[in-house]
């Protein structure tokens, strides 16, 4: 609950703008932008997430150092499972692996 | 201690230590409170007490959710949830706390529909697909997750989802300070901030501890770096006895914080007049509870919430541990009835509960060095 995971941005719902397809390593999962309406995040863009909601926007060279900080941490398994939990665990609301197609929810 | 050299930039990790060890004024002893459990799990992982001299004593805060959360509150929502036709869903680091007859775990072992959410909006989403159950959505969090959880309520309310509820148990984090400031046993020189609630909330929150107290804070980030990083920050504003909010986590906490979120919290939540801290006793306006127009969504108004009031087992300790009174080993129960896999006390639960985090590497580590006969 209280880890903040990197994710990058790959695409925008087209018919919700504030839901986002997000990629953490392999993960792939729809992640809430509501509450980044101020400064919006685009496909290509980094952010943190807190349980499904993108909190704010970063670097990509932060999102690696985020990423290394949670190794350290010996809480990558725990960010992997809480991002393969978003959306219930439904795979067809997200992908594994960046070569599928991916299907709106 | 971690190997320096798995750190990030391990040569600036020691020359940031030795940078503190010429700051630390030999002839004072200063205690330092990492507010955030965050910091308090990366502080004992990092080995980082080994790489500061001995007169920097860090104290650990009261910033881990599920630790301060009172057990009657568990009782409650349990007590909520035992109606016909609820689903209790919850995030999975509530899923072990003990209430007073158990778990939730352990009440979905004897049959009570419990769910393990990662996400509030799933929670929702249970509720969009199980319209004839209604799900109770067992919140915590510090404004980390409160925004959220603000969030999924303003979405149920538009869309006109009727069976779903909140039972809020959002905390914010300055009461908590506030109160430990005002706690006569306490004397703290400093604070090191938290990271991700002040992505939030900004620095400008802090400015009263700066006004009135005259301690310095900054808030910091997560790595080894970052927060040796901050303890220079505090020494060089102590040293020039100074006390002023800084932000030494710039990169990803801007000093006004996120306004959607913060728009978020205002539109669906209140402060309580008062609400009960497990170890930091009743604390006023230190909590959330769901505005009159979101009523609906609030599970205290929709059900009959009991009010349990449970004390915590005598020979606990945790709000001594939780002020920084003692250290957690100091606790009678300290690794013999509480251990991590039999938790009587909430700081054994959280990986970010001092007492877990003390267990899991301070500990373990002290009862391997003398089974090896060596002096720990």
């Amino acid at each position: 609950m209280c880890l903040a995971i990197p994710g990058k941005i790959i695409e925008i719902s087209p018919d919700n703008p504030d839901s986002a397809l997000v990629d953490v390593v392999s993960v792939r999962r729809r992640v809430d932008l509501g509450l980044l309406q101020d400064d919006r995040p685009q496909p290509g863009d980094w952010v943190l997430i807190h349980v499904g909601f993108a909190m704010s926007k970063i670097s990509a060279e932060d999102a690696n150092d985020q990423m290394q900080t949670l190794r350290m941490l010996g809480e990558t398994e725990a960010a992997f499972e809480e991002v393969k939990g978003y959306g219930l665990g439904d795979e067809s609301d997200g992908t594994r692996g960046s070569n599928r197609t991916e299907k709106t929810a | 201690m971690k190997f320096v050299d798995e750190f990030r930039e391990p040569e600036l990790v020691i020359r940031t230590a030795e940078e503190i060890r010429r700051l630390a004024d030999p002839s004072r002893h200063y205690r330092v409170m990492e507010v955030c459990g965050g910091h308090t799990h990366a502080i004992y992982r990092f080995g980082l007490k080994d790489l500061l001299p001995e007169n920097i004593e860090l104290i650990h805060g009261p910033g881990c959710p599920v630790c301060v959360l009172p057990m009657g509150r568990i009782d409650d929502g349990l007590a909520l949830a035992q109606q016909t036709d609820v689903i209790f869903a919850a995030f999975g680091d509530m899923m072990r706390v003990p209430g007073t007859n158990g778990s939730p775990l352990e009440h979905k072992a004897r049959g009570m529909d419990v769910r393990i959410v990662y996400s509030p909006s799933d929670a929702l989403k249970l509720a969009r697909t199980n319209p004839n159950k209604h799900v109770m959505f067992f919140a915590i969090g510090f404004e980390t997750t409160a925004p959220s959880t603000a969030l999924t309520l303003m979405r149920a309310k538009a869309e006109g989802i009727r069976n779903f509820s909140v039972f809020s148990n959002h905390v914010t984090i300055i009461p908590a300070i506030r109160a430990i400031l005002d706690s006569p046993d306490m004397r703290l020189d400093a604070f090191i901030g938290p990271g991700h609630v002040s992505t939030v909330i900004g620095c400008r929150p802090y400015e009263w501890i700066v006004k009135d107290q005259y301690k310095p804070i900054v808030i910091s980030g997560f790595e080894p770096l970052d927060i040796l990083q901050s303890v220079v920050m505090l020494l060089r504003q102590l040293q020039a006895g100074e006390a002023k909010v800084e932000n030494q986590y710039k990169r990803v906490v801007p000093w006004e914080g996120n306004r959607a979120a913060l728009h978020a919290l205002a539109e669906v939540f209140q402060l309580r007049p008062y609400f009960e801290w497990r170890g930091l006793g009743f604390i006023s306006q230190s909590a959330l509870r769901i505005r009159d127009a979101y009523a609906e969504w609030d599970s205290e108004r929709r059900f009959e919430v009991p009010g349990v009031r449970v004390t915590d087992p005598k020979a606990a300790q945790c709000g001594e541990v939780l002020k920084g009174v003692l250290k957690p080993h100091q606790c009678k129960l300290f690794g013999r009835e509480c251990t991590p896999e039999h938790p009587i006390g909430a700081l054994m639960v959280s990986s970010e509960g001092s007492c877990a985090a003390y267990y899991n590497y301070e500990h373990r580590k002290t009862a391997t060095t003398s089974r090896l006969g060596r002096t720990a």
